[in-house]
């Protein structure tokens, strides 16, 4: 019991209460990423409970973020996403997937010397839009792009 | 492997049903986008190091690397060695591919046990690989940016090519299926998967150079002795035989027409 | 435990295209093994890449993100011979960093 974060990440194995126990600093990390992880965002299940944990509610849509993505994605387990954005002073992209049973997949701090690009890959249960929320000079805006999911008969 | 595998199958039933048609697929060319971004940066590559710390780490009951282990180039050659592959040895008077000849090297120099070996040869689908797998791989990555070169100067090389002619045309099974009904003809495909033509010069080059791969659904690196068996499950026949004859007379076979490819490993398959 | 990372930085004009590929399981926790278990929660949950001893990229991940996971990048105002840190943490507390320096435009 002399070690009571090891003990209780064996029993719970739960994300939320993973997140939990770091966000109340019981952690040994003193990583700044363990406090600032999404814990609320990450567990939305409604794009509007995610867009207000990433204080991105009243978005507006920009031309300026443009997402890489196929289609047609043949695998859904490996869906190729990359967004580039223009916007001036870009310091933060998130990547969502619409249909998800959670949708925000990942969320990017571009700081100084980054550019406003990442490219990653996503898990996706089916055919939905991917959203790009990016915050910019302190605002919020956003991008969409449907990607149909499949799969192959024979590799 | 397999319940893997068909779990897989099922869960693509529900999204085929979501609404992707076929002729979706045909205008333009919607899925070489993800193709491009996927093959660009292969997660495959993660597996060359670790085929290359197994080539030359001591292992087995002998104690002994695969530094000693000719692929036809010479004890511990490797560059160039999978272009020539599958070829005639006389140590052990066969004709064989490289993951044949690889488990040779692992029984006699290290000690293995041959069928344990072949038993974890071809690795669950969503574990970390085999050692066969990335040896296979790392051994062929050796290869990388040389030519398929695979001749037919010893008269077993020729024969076991004929043989693999002969099984690649012959229909077999409860389906009556031959290889070549499906890689027999340009523009196949199963749902949305386009099948390689093989009895093209083009189709046949990318098999000879492409394996092993990444598989992407699988998410370890696949050999070309996977690909078969793969394809026997498909084709409803027995299961293949991991390193038999036929399966070597298949890869012969295939490697022989697709001469002149230049090789990449590791591929990416979807 | 952790296999290293493949770290690819290539000079492009004055920026470096990083490109990191990274073998990790991802679990989802909703996985199955093949005696029916429910294989665990355990993903990468950041990665943080440094230029030259400075933070330019601090990511968070959820489960959503693919298996053997890739991450490509951008860094302006860099030059051949900068180097590149990436370090990732995973839900169990599991980490590792790789280190690469920024090739040259070929």
């Amino acid at each position: 019991m002399n070690n009571p974060r090891r003990i209780f990440l064996k029993r719970s194995g739960q994300l939320g209460a993973l997140a939990a126990v770091w966000a109340a600093g019981l952690a040994q990390s003193s990583r700044t990423w363990a406090a600032t992880w999404n814990k609320a965002g990450f567990q939305s299940k409604a794009m509007a409970d995610v867009m207000k944990n990433l204080g991105a509610t009243g978005a507006t849509e920009s031309k300026d973020i443009v997402i890489t993505a196929p289609d047609i994605a043949e695998n859904g387990a490996v869906v190729p996403i990359a967004v580039s954005s223009k916007l001036p002073d870009t310091q933060q992209i998130s990547i969502l997937a619409e249909k998800n049973p959670f949708p925000l997949a990942a969320t990017f701090d571009v700081s100084s010397g980054g550019e406003g690009y990442v490219s990653t890959r996503i898990k996706m249960g089916q055919t939905s839009d991917v959203w790009a929320v990016v915050k910019a000079g302190g605002k919020y805006y956003t991008a969409r792009k449907e990607v149909k999911i499949t799969v192959g008969g024979c590799g | 492997m397999r319940s893997f595998v068909r779990g897989i199958a099922a869960f693509t039933v529900c999204l085929a049903a979501a609404g992707v048609t076929p002729a979706a697929a045909q205008t333009g060319d919607p899925l070489g986008v993800g193709r491009r971004m996927l093959a660009e940066d292969n997660p495959g590559e993660l597996w060359i190091d670790r085929g290359k710390t197994l080539f030359y780490q001591k292992q087995g009951p002998k104690n002994a690397s695969l530094e000693g282990c000719d692929f036809g180039m010479g004890p511990g050659k490797l560059e160039g060695a999978a272009a020539r592959l599958p070829r005639y040895f006389p140590d052990t008077d066969k004709v064989q591919d490289l993951e044949t000849r690889l488990i040779t090297c692992m029984v006699r120099l290290q000690g293995f046990n041959e069928a344990d070996v072949i038993r974890r040869a071809i690795s669950p689908g969503g574990s970390s690989g085999s050692d066969v797998e990335a040896l296979a791989l790392y051994i062929t990555s050796r290869s990388n940016g040389m030519k398929v070169d695979v001749r037919l100067s010893h008269q077993k090389e020729y024969d076991v090519y004929k043989a693999g002619e002969y099984l690649f045309f012959r229909r077999s099974g409860q389906t009556d299926f031959s290889c070549n009904q499906c890689h027999g003809e340009a523009g196949k495909r199963i749902r949305l998967q386009d099948l390689v033509h093989m009895t093209d010069k083009k189709g046949a080059e990318e098999v000879a150079s492409t394996w092993p791969a990444y598989r992407g659904a699988h998410f370890v690196v696949r050999t070309m002795q996977w690909r078969l068996t793969d394809c026997f499950w498909q084709m409803r026949l027995p299961d293949m035989k991991y390193g038999s004859d036929m399966s070597i007379a298949l890869t012969l076979y295939l490697n022989h027409n697709g001469n002149g490819a230049v090789i990449r490993v590791p591929g990416f398959k979807r | 435990m952790a296999e290293p990372m493949k770290i690819r930085a290539t000079l492009q004009g004055d920026v470096a295209d990083v490109r990191i590929l990274i073998m990790h399981p991802m679990e989802t926790g909703q996985r199955k093994d093949s005696k029916g278990q429910i294989i665990p929660l355990h993903f990468i949950q950041s990665v943080v890449v440094q230029h030259n001893g400075k933070t330019v990229l601090d990511t968070q991940w959820s489960q959503a993100v693919s298996r053997n996971p890739f991450l490509g990048l951008r860094i302006k105002g860099a030059k051949a011979g900068d180097k590149i840190s990436v370090t990732w943490t995973d839900n169990k507390g599991e980490k590792r960093t790789d280190e690469a320096v920024v090739a040259p435009a070929s």
